[in-house]
């Protein structure tokens, strides 16, 4: 309990940290047998890391980090194709800061960028807009990364260059989709999860409804979570109930955020702008029929991929990447291994030195596990 | 990336395209706000929205808006999402 005085409300904090306990023991869970819950959210890993959340509750709760973290599922070609396109003169490359230090199979975008390349990390895709309208002798690429949280904010953006004209800008659309992946770990016969903690900020989105099959078709319970520790704490709970009483179904513990049917601006210039494409390489996972998006023919001159002739619309197609020696990123993402198992965590592979996309992000498993593992467990040793 | 950081709108900017300028913990920056419009865009000046990547997503209430910033404080990303903002104008000052 060190750690709940810094909660908002320590004493809601208490008072759930009680009931999941008691639920817990309803249902029989302990360290050898436990009930496994995954979030899928990225943020939401973060956060149970920064709070300790998983060494809070009952120890027979466990917590399967998901493949939420948009730039951990990114293959490492994708980040060769983007320096490809950015080492061409002609171009500026832009792109969220996330994605400027992952890995790729023989350098980062920072690394292309201190060779000289023109990458530049913007806050928004208008931003790349702007520097298209600023510069119009040069193309302005933008990676296009992340799920349905970021999705509509690159089809607006091509949306409004159309509107314009604006020729000189293009999307390396990488976006990707949550229910596919959720229900490809489903299907995997060595998963064995007990429901889910579901994504609040692409639910805000899409809606709930999307996420239906996992409770329809699994008979798994998922609850959509805000990422404050009190939500987190509170969708645990709901997800034991729901075990405990026999059901299976989407809740939505984010409702002051996140509407039933999503945000209908947003969906609409998704369906406008995006079509899915037959299947999408992830990170860990493999190729994934119909999770990945690509843009429609009807806006192909604001297609990088048509653009450069790179990607999934390069001539001959492509071929799979293999993760680099003695990498774990693929049997840590699906739970096979926890990252203090992988042996290059903490040797080969740091946050300064990231070998595998996992410890690149804040959102990553890894990089919470050594941000804020290491500290954790020397408390846990003097206690 | 993911998780947005709540701002308050004080201005519409351009009206044509849906921008507007939004107050982000002090700090000042143009958003789109296509995707919260419901009905004339004045009406959401002085609101509290969540803001991703430069696009309003969702209108909140305030006391939520103060709730969200102490989290994202505490998880270090309100820094983070204010960082990306001051490079995003350094992107488009020169080479950023
Ligand atoms: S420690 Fe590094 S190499 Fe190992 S699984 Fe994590 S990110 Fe991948």
């Amino acid at each position: 309990m060190r750690y709940v005085e810094e909660f908002r409300d320590p004493k809601a904090a208490k008072a759930l940290i009680a009931a999941i306990g008691a639920m817990a023991d309803r249902l029989g869970a302990t360290k050898a047998e436990p009930v496994r819950i995954m979030e899928i959210c990225g943020g939401h890993t973060h956060a149970i890391f920064r709070y300790g959340l998983d060494k809070l509750v009952h120890e027979g709760i466990e917590f399967i980090h998901g493949p939420g973290c948009p730039v951990c599922v990114l293959p490492m070609a994708r980040v060769d194709e983007c320096v490809e396109i950015a080492e061409k003169p002609e171009v500026i490359f832009t792109t969220f800061g996330d994605a400027m230090r992952v890995p790729g199979t023989k350098k980062s975008l920072l690394q292309a960028k201190a060779d000289g390349a023109d990458v530049r990390t913007v806050y928004s895709p208008l931003d790349a807009l702007e520097l298209a309208r600023r510069n119009p002798d040069r193309e302005v690429v933008f990676f296009g990364l992340g799920f349905e949280t970021t999705t509509p904010s690159t089809a607006l953006s091509i949306q409004q260059a159309a509107r314009e004209g604006l020729t000189n800008f293009s999307v390396f659309c990488n976006h990707i989709t949550v229910p596919p992946p959720i229900k490809a770990l489903l299907d995997d016969p060595y998963m064995l999860l007990d429901g889910f903690v579901g994504p609040g900020h692409v639910s805000m989105v899409i809606g709930i409804h999307p996420l239906d099959f996992v409770a329809q078709d699994y008979g798994k319970p998922l609850v959509v979570a805000g990422f404050e520790p009190l939500d987190l704490l509170q969708s645990v709970l709901m997800v034991l109930t729901q075990l405990a009483e026999g059901r299976a179904e989407i809740e939505n513990q984010y409702a002051r955020v996140v509407p039933e049917h999503g945000n209908a601006v947003s969906l609409a210039a998704i369906e406008d702008v995006y079509e899915k494409r037959p299947s999408f390489e992830w990170r860990g996972l493999g190729e994934i029929d119909a999770s990945g998006l690509r843009i429609r023919a009807a806006y192909r001159p604001w297609d990088a991929e048509e653009k450069f002739g790179i990607g999934y619309a390069k001539a001959g197609g492509r071929a799979p990447t293999p993760e680099p020696e003695g990498c774990a990123c693929g049997s840590v993402m699906t739970g096979r291994m926890k990252p203090t198992q992988c042996p290059q965590f903490g040797r080969g592979c740091t946050p300064d030195t990231p070998l595998g996309a996992l410890m690149v992000s804040s959102e990553g498993a890894c990089a919470a596990y050594w941000t804020y593992g290491g500290a954790r467990l020397s408390v846990e040793a003097a206690e | 990336m993911c998780l947005g950081i709540p701002g308050q709108i004080t201005a519409i900017t351009d009206a044509a395209r849906q921008m507007g300028m939004a107050e982000v913990s002090g700090v000042r920056r143009e958003v789109s706000l296509a995707p919260v419009v419901t009905g004339p865009l004045e009406d959401l000046v002085g609101e509290w929205v969540l803001i991703h990547v430069g696009f309003a997503m969702a209108v909140i209430d305030e006391h939520e808006a103060a709730e969200t910033l102490e989290a994202l404080r505490s998880l270090g990303e309100a820094q983070e999402a204010l960082d990306q903002m001051a490079e995003g104008d350094r992107a488009l000052a020169g080479r950023g």
